[in-house]
């Protein structure tokens, strides 16, 4: 069953305490803009893996690409 | 599973060592088979500092043994000076904030007297596969 950009917002937003997530994409290639609190002080690496871990061996396979932008307020 | 001998990852380990600049990407630097791996090139040869690449598309165990090493599930993967920068998307990010620039010419001996020359030049990929 392919990945939806809306249950990638929900599950970003569920395993990121106070994420808040904009996601696009067409069903294999994704966009993900995300906006947390939590993001503040880490490095970018840092940053990008709290959003890579909610997904673990799911990307690159049923979510084949998943690009990351991430925001602190 | 980390005190096995694992010449793949001693392999990779040792090219990121080796290498100041190099990009594990899928495809080539001249024929990039993804992407994201050909914005990366694209931006390292924009910035006209030589690098060094891998492809990981010949043997799967290249990017199983990558990931585990780096902790980072996606191809491609830049390292400077043997840390992980990151994918396509932070290395956009850093090139259009000019922090990737200040990166590749502040904090290299690196790039200069290496003996990996010009950016299209891909030694890594060889110097892996011949190792196993």
């Amino acid at each position: 069953m392919s990945a939806t950009p809306q249950e990638l917002k929900q599950r970003i937003e569920a395993g990121i305490p106070g994420a808040q997530a904009e996601v696009s994409g067409d069903g294999h290639h994704f966009n993900a803009v995300v906006t947390a609190a939590a993001f503040e002080g880490l490095s970018r690496i840092a940053q990008h893996r709290l959003v890579y871990e909610v997904f673990g061996s799911e990307l690159g396979d049923r979510i084949h690409a998943l690009s990351i932008q991430t925001r602190y307020r | 599973m980390s005190d096995q001998t694992n010449p793949m990852r001693d392999a990779i380990h040792g090219a990121i060592a080796e290498n100041p600049v190099i990009l594990f990407m899928k495809g080539t630097p001249e024929a990039p088979a993804c992407g994201f791996s050909a914005r990366t090139v694209a931006i390292l040869n924009a910035l006209d500092k030589p690098f060094a690449a891998v492809n990981v598309l010949p043997d799967p165990q290249i990017r199983q043994e990558l990931s585990a090493l780096s902790g980072w599930p996606t191809i491609p993967q830049l390292f400077v000076d043997g840390e992980l920068v990151g994918g396509c998307d932070i290395v956009s990010e850093m090139y259009e904030s000019g922090e990737l620039h200040e990166l590749l010419g502040a904090d290299g001996p690196a790039g200069q007297d290496e003996p990996v020359q010009e950016g299209t030049a891909e030694p890594a990929p060889l110097t892996i596969e011949n190792r196993l």
